[in-house]
């Protein structure tokens, strides 16, 4: 099936509009646990970076880290919320992996509310809350269908016990899969701009569940809603969605209704499939953590984060936007404005290269390189890029270079001679362009006529005859003189 | 009677030589195995490791070494302290055979003055009781009598400092569970301000009202213990930033001036017997110079209730954990839940099932409300009575205990009586406030009697200062009416 196009998937009867809500779980960068001294790090050997604490042994008590709380307020002023004092709550529940019986989390009064994300597409998205909470251990089910039910026995590893996670809940303002990708998708690049996360979804370190329900399209109401958990690719989410949209329009077509559900994507079969209905939902009985105090972050501190805030994407896109003008494709822009390479961006922009130009070398020759050495610095790509702006070379001899420049630290210079990459002078030029003219005189006379798509017959013998060294723009406007000049004469 | 020798004197003693630490052990343990079979104070008790320490502590003495306030000095701690690589059951089935892998603060700021552990001791099932009758092992008998209780949950720790098995103890009040037994056991027992004392390693019956405190037969020696164990702990986040209060330093300031409140409002729930002998400590206190007055202070009165609601909902939910995956008992089932549910009911006993029940229920989905969240209010309503009585008190004066210590056997049928037992202890409790219970006296029966003083949060130090000058009209009281029992047996002579 990964082969064929999202979309084919993800086609919704044009009489429903889909309302989604996304939950995202964030685990958040710190060195330490929420509650605890261990360390918080991906891929320890199990049950290593574990104390009583996160084991939640008897007697153990919780202690907040500061720093998570911090990253937790930034995390809230990206997406444009108000930061408010808050509580911790205790949320009741057994399971295995959760080591006290009860997850720490904040309940009706979460550390941020009330923000939004503004989509690239230009959607806004409406955040309901970004709240912390700690997370459980991780248990691997063995025999039977990999769920507990049917496990013969259990393996729990703690290493994830008490990580300190921050849960975004938005608003049901999402109406295609293609919005939900993309909210998901710009939220992962916002929480990586402000250091919140590694954004790895394929470690866990972002994961999505989904609520979704339809309506008659037109209509405002809010019908029955369903749970999808854990939708861990882009492309689940997608599928996910307009599988159960699909499933409750088929159900509303028919008479029938949906009940409220908590479900799960079945990746295989590619299908959701119930997990628990609200009867037989948990009663989480939440009740102020008596462990911890309330957590009232002053408004200096709220505000020193603020000023630490990085460039968001968002302000990002506008700025390049603004610089590039209507020329320069969305996509283009979204790859040049990710993380890894955006600094080289800046770099070229502020040297006051053409935009359009390197906005193009750093989304296409660029990003084919990632991950780039330490050694390629900005300085080594803007040294790059004013070769190819001051007509020293070619774009072919660009992309040629750019290759050599990112698999060996020698220094340009010396890269330029090694691969003989010298731009062609101007009175070479003008002689291979003579020569053509008179190799080929019936076409020339053609193209003096106006027969422009001569045009790409005369530059490709041109460049032929320069082996590559000549660039196409100077070519095409000496061919321009040229025929002026020929017209003249005539 | 000759005054015993405080814990302070004690390891100054040994510290210097003049009073080896062995001997003095040796003497108590001597004591223990003639008297542990009768009263069943402990849980744990190791003599042999015991004698060991105690020789190491005199070596280092004679070494010339420092080993701290409290070297030497025998301390009992409630099984519900964690103590590294010592069993701590909370006298459950479900941790029987636990040893934690740590130690809890108060542990280890006693090992680091010096102190030697002597064991660990009885008490009612996850501190849940008032006689200690609920423990899943063996039922604690009251040294001065023994078929009566000892008083709970803390009943091991009181009857241990009693029966002088242990210089001193450490219990745990969450209602009244040092101070009820202490008034039993014919010993000072005390609550401190809420966050003086790090929780980190009591192992939680109810978070926000658990508070570890001091046994001693003297008020010298619960606050000497007191003043080693308080002060911040980084590892709790309730605990209070602020350095240990010195209490020690309040013995012979009297109470000249201080405005203390006698509480009418529990007087109905006490005998006679009880009420008599708190009169006469207002009394007392009212000739050394306090101005004493009686007055009313209603919402104490509804602190049972409201206390019955929010402890065992906090217990719900802390008592979760046990639930055999990682520690502790384990009874298979054929699946996940089987499991807990097997593991869970032969775990805990009827009175630990009992509250866990209840405070599920009050936290549950549409009763949450009526049940926790009027108690929180109810809570709120007690701390703003007892703020506005403070604007005219110092300290308040009431019974610690309606009753003196009642027969083995006798309420441990009726939930509902045995709750009665914390009616004047609890306010202080649900407002995080000190409180202490000083012997004054005996009853009807014989038994002793405990006066209980209660003062604002951390007023902890002047509860001190009035418990010295009770405490030294007791003894002049004993004195008198030993003189007066002798006068009478040679005038019987003549
Ligand atoms: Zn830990």
């Amino acid at each position: 099936m990964s082969g064929k196009d999202d979309t084919m998937f993800e086609e919704i009867s044009d009489a429903w509009e889909l309302v989604v809500g996304l939950e995202v779980h964030t685990e958040l960068k710190t060195t330490t646990k929420l509650f605890c001294g261990c360390s918080n790090q991906f891929g320890s050997e199990p049950n290593t970076n574990i104390c009583p604490v996160c084991l939640g042994l008897p007697g153990s008590l919780p202690v907040l880290n500061r720093h998570a709380v911090e990253l937790s307020i930034r995390v809230g002023l990206a997406l444009n919320c108000t930061v408010q004092a808050s509580l911790f709550h205790r949320k009741n529940y057994f399971y295995p992996d959760m080591p006290k019986d009860y997850q720490i989390s904040q309940y009706d009064l979460p550390l941020n509310i009330r923000g939004h994300l503004v989509l690239p597409s230009g959607h806004r998205v409406g955040i309901e809350r970004a709240h912390m909470e700690e997370d459980t251990g991780k248990s691997s089910h063995l025999g039977g269908s990999g769920r507990i039910s049917s496990a013969s026995a259990s393996l729990i590893d703690y290493n994830r016990s008490g990580v300190p996670l921050v849960e975004i809940v938005s608003a049901p303002d999402i109406h295609t899969p293609e919005q939900a990708r993309e909210y998901v998708s710009e939220l992962r690049s916002v929480l990586v701009a402000v250091g919140a996360s590694d954004g790895k979804m394929e470690e866990g370190s972002l994961r999505v569940d989904a609520n979704v329900s339809v309506r008659p399209r037109g209509s405002t109401e809010l019908r029955t809603r369903c749970e999808i958990k854990n939708l861990n690719s882009l492309r689940s989410l997608g599928r996910a969605i307009a599988h159960e949209a699909n499933r409750h329009i088929a159900l509303y077509e028919s008479g029938e209704s949906p009940t409220q559900q908590t479900r799960f994507w079945d990746e295989s079969g590619q299908v959701t499939g119930a997990l628990r209905t609200k009867e037989e939902a948990n009663d989480y009985r939440y009740f102020p953590e008596p462990d911890l105090v309330p957590l009232a972050p002053s408004q200096e501190w709220i505000q020193s984060i603020r000023d630490t805030l990085p460039e968001l994407p968002q302000q990002r896109r506008e700025w390049v936007m603004d610089l590039c003008g209507e020329a320069t494709t969305n996509d283009r822009i979204e790859t040049a404005i990710s993380d890894e390479l955006y600094p080289f961006l800046v770099a070229t922009l502020r040297s006051g290269l053409s935009p359009q130009r390197v906005v193009a070398r750093t989304s296409n020759e660029l990003a084919a390189e990632l991950p780039l050495p330490n050694y390629f610095s900005t300085e080594r790509f803007v040294e790059i890029c004013s070769l190819e702006e001051r007509g020293e070379l070619t774009p072919t001899q660009v992309k040629t270079l750019l290759t050599e420049a990112t698999h060996d630290d020698a220094p340009i210079s010396e890269l330029i001679a090694r691969l003989g990459l010298v731009a062609i002078s101007a009175d070479s030029l003008a002689e291979i362009v003579n020569s053509v003219i008179e190799e080929s005189p019936a076409e020339w006379t053609r193209f003096v006529e106006g027969e422009q798509q001569l045009r790409g017959f005369l530059v490709g013998k041109i460049m032929k005859a320069s082996k590559g060294k000549a660039d196409g723009k100077v070519v095409g406007e000496m061919l321009v003189e040229r025929v002026s000049a020929a017209k003249k004469v005539g | 009677m000759t005054a015993d020798p405080s814990i302070f004197e004690v390891a100054r003693a040994v510290q210097d030589g003049s009073q080896a630490c062995l001997p003095t052990v040796e003497a108590i343990l001597a004591t223990i195995a003639a008297r542990e079979p009768e009263i069943r104070a402990f849980l744990f008790h190791d003599p042999e490791q015991v004698l060991r320490e105690a020789q190491a502590i005199d070596d280092r003495a004679r070494a010339g070494d420092v080993v701290g306030p409290l070297a030497g000095v025998t301390v009992a701690l409630k099984d519900n302290l964690t103590t590294e690589e010592t069993p701590t059951t909370c006298a459950s089935k479900i941790l029987e055979h636990w040893v934690p892998p740590y130690s809890a603060t108060v542990v280890e700021r006693l090992r680091a003055a010096g102190a030697i552990v002597i064991g660990k001791t009885n008490l009612d099932e996850f501190a849940m009781g008032s006689s200690t009758e609920n423990s899943a092992f063996q039922v604690t008998k009251n040294p001065l009598d023994t078929t009566r209780v000892p008083g709970g949950s803390s009943g091991g720790s009181a009857a241990a400092v009693a029966a002088r098995f242990a210089h001193v103890a450490l219990g745990s009040d969450t209602g009244g569970s040092i101070r009820q037994p202490a008034a039993l056991c014919g010993v000072v027992g005390f609550k401190p301000t809420y966050g003086l004392v790090s929780r980190y390693g009591l192992i939680a019956f109810a978070s926000s009202l658990d508070q570890i405190g001091p046994f001693g037969r003297s008020v010298e020696d619960a606050g000497a213990l007191f003043e080693i164990i308080a002060g911040h702990d980084s590892r709790d986040s309730t605990s209070l930033d602020r350095p240990a209060p010195q209490v020690l330093d309040r013995k012979d300031r009297g109470v000249e001036g201080l405005r203390v409140g006698v509480v009418a409002d529990l007087v109905n729930f006490c005998s006679p017997d009880v009420v008599r002998r708190c009169r006469e400590a207002a009394d007392g206190l009212a000739r050394a110079g306090a101005l004493v007055e009686e007055v009313s202070v209603p919402a104490t009165t509804l602190g049972l209730s409201a206390y019955y609601i929010i402890a065992p909902a906090e217990a719900s939910s802390n008592l979760a954990r046990f639930d055999g995956v990682r520690f502790g008992l384990r009874e298979e089932g054929a699946d996940m839940t089987e499991t807990y549910v097997k593991t869970r009911s032969a775990g805990f006993g009827a009175e630990v099932k009992r509250r866990i029940m209840l405070g599920t229920y009050a936290l549950s989905a549409g009763y949450y409300e009526a049940y926790y969240g009027k108690a929180q209010r109810v809570r709120t309503l007690i701390i703003r009575a007892f703020d506005e009585i403070y604007r005219r008190f110092d300290l308040l004066l009431c019974p610690t205990s309606p009753t003196t210590a009642f027969r083995t056997g006798d309420k441990a049928n009726d939930p509902m009586a045995m709750y009665l037992n914390d009616v004047c202890t609890i306010p202080s409790s649900l407002a995080g406030h000190p409180a202490m219970s000083v012997p004054f006296g005996e009853g009807d029966d014989g038994l002793p009697v405990g006066v209980q003083l209660l003062g604002p949060a951390l007023s902890d130090p002047l509860l001190f200062q009035a418990a010295f000058v009770l405490q030294e009209m007791a003894n002049e009281h004993k004195r008198l009416s030993a003189a007066r029992l002798d006068r009478t047996d040679r005038g019987g002579d003549v």
